[in-house]
């Protein structure tokens, strides 16, 4: 090999550009620190420490671990998860199968059905099911005699609540499946049976691990269910609001988010892993999988997929009803009361109105700050190092539940001495919480669309001497702006629902809806409570519908070139 | 125009110009003068560096050591945005969202003060590129010929001293690439713009430059006219990279003669090699011609395949004397129709001396 030639290194002179890019990154990676870094750090090292700040090793921990009534919420708390993630990761197999490999009618509407549950707060099947199978529930009976307060009642919720993931995740694996294995193994002689085993199954095996470990997290990590239906059964996350809400001992609430940043570790791991795996499943040239028609079992799944959807619309229906009824069971006179939030404790219009305001802060400022770290991280060149570490940092909200986060963040915030305080109680916080908990999903999604735009881009407008930003601005945005929306609608929907992390730091003055609703159900004021959660859907629903119409419109006014 | 114009001071001037990653060396010691005016193009199989030493031209990836000299500024350590270059890439990078005369004016914006005088140059540069009626179209609307124009008109806005095309023909099929060889090199010619361009098809290389400019394995292997390229490689490797070639192991046998097992040829390029010297020695398919029996460097051999190439005809030949060996010949259709070429036949052929070439063995 020729030794490289002796001489000098040549140093590139930077342009503007590149100071402008740097700075950007350096910004970028500095929230992120703040934001995201620092709280987790706070939460970790208060999990070591005494009530004055000293030092005191796993003491924490122990004392934890030795105190059966605490102890008992992680026995608890796994198996709600297990039995909740073999339920949910059952059920959505099946239901993602029929959505995928029949040719059952109705498949694109029952995809829909299935993603429902997104667009409500945690909080509402657990009311729903209080009123389904309470102890003045429609269908109390179905229960034969068992309380819904309790152990049932949490899994029930959680079934609802999770089963979109699952189904998600799983239709996503039943849909990369290469169509010419099928043939291969049909030519080969194999039976229905036998194709089931030896292609479908290990096709999806990874898909499975995803969704189970991805539903282990959520429920784990879930407060809203146990805290309306748990009745007096204690899990992990209850006891966090328990012991920072409630008792105001931090270093209890420290030790039990650590321990329910486990789970969401592993379940990280265990996804990045499989997602891994999962790509080089499928060539280039692999064949699309198309379902043959089967009238028995397209029939049988098709009533599957009825039962379920059915069982979904039920507790939607079950909210609504009971937030326009005057006292049920006893008297079903429709009335608009429950909807009169000021009479209530715990909510008030306010909080709805706080909830949009935060919502469309979140959208509009996320997005920004996500596609322009994302475009950062992707389109630029240099600062290899830099762009690492913000790449890192944009994965950490992914492995950190919000109940997480949100004890992370007081802890941060509440310090006086933090320059930073004067964020704490104020609607600011709420909404850089709420961004940097959903920043993840937000960030891949930017990261795909970037990915799909040529790279050289960035080289021609160098070329032609104009600067990045003007580029930024008139092609990489407009060419992005399908992502672009779908980052906003996703971060609006999910700020409207969240209450896992925002349920720690409001203040009066920055109630929230999802917050109301459990204020609303500890007072007692459950009706209110399924009205609010229900104004939540209802916005979530309006939001969805003016996206689909905005995206038609700016779509038709921006990506005209997409037609030919 | 261009030829002998490296004698004047040149327009680029690369000197020892390095650039590893890692511990990759992608080019070694590049150093290599163009002059103004000049049509030079990078050849190479891929992963031969000439992509790498086009972007570093351009200051894309800049290199890691060695002086890049552009009209005599040395602009070795500047951004792509200091330096005068238009670029087309390989995927033409048109903004799909923009309309022609948007992607064609895009970096005039800055330049040109007035809104007309911008209107007037994008016109001008869409009617040199024959797409005077598209200018409202995107490009998604546009055929890949069309599209690679608009690339080019968009490169050549703003005036640069230099263009760089890198692959600008590969996307495209077999007939427009054809055609826009042509065109590409009428335009260049017209404009009289320094022109670099990127391929590894050896035909556009040969049809298009002023001189190519052959690459392997991050070196330059050697420099010329397309017709000192072909006609008298200076290396195996361009020998057997350019055109078809063939390759026989060969012994010397005396004063400009060396032997092929029992054949033995005059070799005027051997004079003064040491007897016995193991070499190579190479011919041209088409320099290997039907021979009389007086001719010089003649012998018999038997014909073992033959292909029909359409215009052309070609034949695998076993010299009688050497028949371990094989040699590839092309005789044009109306040649082979009067020497009478047969599968499994003979027919004596000369290898003019002045048309061999002497490596040393591989």
């Amino acid at each position: 090999m020729t030794a490289i030639a002796a001489g000098e290194r040549v140093r590139p002179r930077a342009s503007r550009d590149h100071w402008a890019m740097a700075a950007a990154l350096v910004l970028i990676a500095a929230l992120l620190v703040i934001f995201v870094a620092l709280p987790l750090y706070t939460l970790l090292s208060k999990s070591f420490e005494n009530a004055d700040g000293g030092f005191v090793g796993l003491a924490n921990f122990s004392k934890f671990l030795t105190t059966p009534a605490l102890s008992i919420s992680i026995s608890n708390s796994l198996q709600i998860a297990l039995a909740a993630s073999f339920i949910t990761t059952s059920l959505a197999f099946v239901y993602a199968y029929a959505i995928t490999r029949s040719q059952m009618p109705l498949r694109a509407l029952f995809k829909g059905l299935a993603l429902l549950p997104l667009l409500a707060p945690s909080l509402l099947p657990g009311i729903s099911l209080v009123y389904l199978f309470g102890n003045k529930g429609l269908v109390k009976e179905w229960l034969m005699g068992e309380s819904i307060y309790g152990p049932i009642g949490i899994v029930m919720g959680e079934v609802f609540y999770t089963f979109p993931h699952a189904v998600m995740i799983l239709v996503t694996a039943l849909s990369i499946t290469d169509g010419r294995l099928y043939e291969a193994a049909e030519v080969l002689g194999a039976g229905t049976v036998r194709k089931f085993f030896t292609v479908t199954v290990p096709a999806v095996r990874y898909g499975l691990v995803s969704a189970f470990f991805v539903v282990f997290t959520l429920v784990v990590t879930d407060f809203g269910i146990p805290k309306v239906i748990g009745g007096n059964y204690n899990v992990l996350a209850t006891d966090v609001y328990k012991q920072v809400v409630g008792r105001n001992d931090f270093q209890m609430g420290a030790v039990v988010g650590m321990i329910l940043l486990l789970p969401a570790l592993l379940a990280f791991a265990v996804d990045r892993l499989v997602q891994r795996k999962q790509v080089a499943l499928l060539s280039a040239r692999a064949v699309p999988y198309i379902a043959k028609k089967s009238p028995g079992f397209d029939f049988a799944v098709l009533a599957f997929c009825a039962v379920v959807s059915l069982a979904i619309l039920s507790m939607f229906a079950m909210a609504a009803c009971a937030s326009f009824v005057k006292l049920w069971p006893y008297n079903l006179e429709l009335v608009w009361k429950h909807y009169d939030f000021d009479l209530t404790d715990g909510g008030s219009w306010t909080s709805f109105w706080n909830s949009i305001e935060m919502s469309a802060l979140t959208a509009i400022f996320g997005t920004a700050v996500v596609f322009a770290g994302a475009y950062l991280v992707e389109k630029q060149t240099g600062f290899k190092k830099l762009r690492g570490v913000v790449q890192f940092l944009c994965m950490i909200p992914m492995a950190v539940p919000g109940l997480v986060l949100g004890v992370a963040y007081i802890f941060f915030f509440v310090d006086q001495a933090n320059p930073l305080h004067v964020l704490y109680h104020s609607m600011a916080i709420l909404v850089i919480n709420t961004v940097a908990h959903f920043y993840t999903v937000a960030h891949l999604t930017a990261v795909t669309a970037l990915k799909q735009m040529d790279g050289e881009f960035e080289a021609v407008s160098a070329s032609l001497q104009v600067p990045v930003w003007r580029t930024f601005r008139r092609v990489t945005v407009p060419v992005a702006m399908p992502a672009i929306l779908d980052i906003s609608l996703y971060l609006f929907v999910s700020a409207m629902t969240t209450v896992s992390a925002v349920v720690f730091l409001y203040s009066p003055n920055t109630t929230l809806a999802s917050v109301a609703v459990l204020n609303m159900d500890d007072a007692g004021d459950v009706a209110p409570a399924a009205a609010m959660a229900m104004m939540i859907v209802y916005t979530c629903i309006a939001v969805r519908l003016a996206h689909a119409v905005l995206s038609r419109a700016v779509l038709a006014r921006t990506q005209a070139w997409r037609r030919r | 125009m261009a030829h002998g114009a490296d004698r004047k001071k040149p327009y680029l001037r690369i000197e020892g110009v390095n650039k590893s990653f890692g511990s990759f060396h992608a080019l070694k010691n590049v150093t290599l003068d163009i002059a103004e005016r000049e049509f030079v193009c990078f050849l190479g199989p891929s992963g031969c560096g000439k992509t790498t030493l086009l972007r570093a031209i351009a200051g894309l990836d800049i290199q890691t050591t060695g002086r890049i000299f552009q009209a005599g500024r040395d602009v070795s350590a500047l951004p792509p945005s200091a330096r005068d270059v238009g670029i087309v890439f390989q995927s033409y990078a048109l903004f799909p969202n923009l309309s022609v005369i948007d992607n064609v004016g895009y970096g005039l914006a800055r330049r040109s003060t007035t809104r007309e005088s911008r209107r007037g140059r994008v016109a001008e540069l869409l009617a040199l590129v024959n797409l005077g009626e598209h200018g409202a179209k995107y490009p998604a609307q546009l055929s890949g010929g069309q599209q690679q124009r608009v690339a080019l008109a968009r490169a050549l806005a703003t005036s640069p001293g230099l263009l760089l095309l890198d692959e600008p023909l590969s996307a495209l099929d077999a007939k427009v690439r054809q055609y826009l060889r042509g065109e590409l090199r009428a335009l260049q010619r017209k404009l009289g713009v320094t022109t670099v361009m990127v391929t590894h098809d050896q035909e556009e290389a040969l049809t298009m430059a002023d001189r190519i400019v052959v690459m392997n394995a991050g070196a330059i292997e050697q420099v010329g006219t397309p017709a000192e390229i072909y006609g008298t490689p200076s290396t195996a490797f361009v020998a057997d990279f350019i055109g078809a070639m063939n390759f026989l192991p060969a012994s010397v046998s005396g004063a400009g003669r060396a032997r092929i097992e029992g054949l033995e040829l005059h070799v005027p390029a051997l004079n003064g090699t040491v007897m016995g010297t193991e070499i190579t020695l190479c011919c041209r398919p088409e320099d290997i011609v039907p021979a009389d029996d007086g001719a010089a460097n003649a012998f018999d051999t038997k014909i073992s395949a033959i292909e029909f190439l359409g215009p052309n005809l070609r034949a695998t030949l076993v010299p009688k004397d050497a028949a371990s060996r094989s040699l590839t010949a092309e005789f044009s259709a109306t040649q082979s129709r009067r020497i009478g070429i047969a599968l499994g036949g003979t027919l004596r052929v000369a290898m003019p001396g002045d048309r061999l070439h002497v490596f040393a063995r591989r």
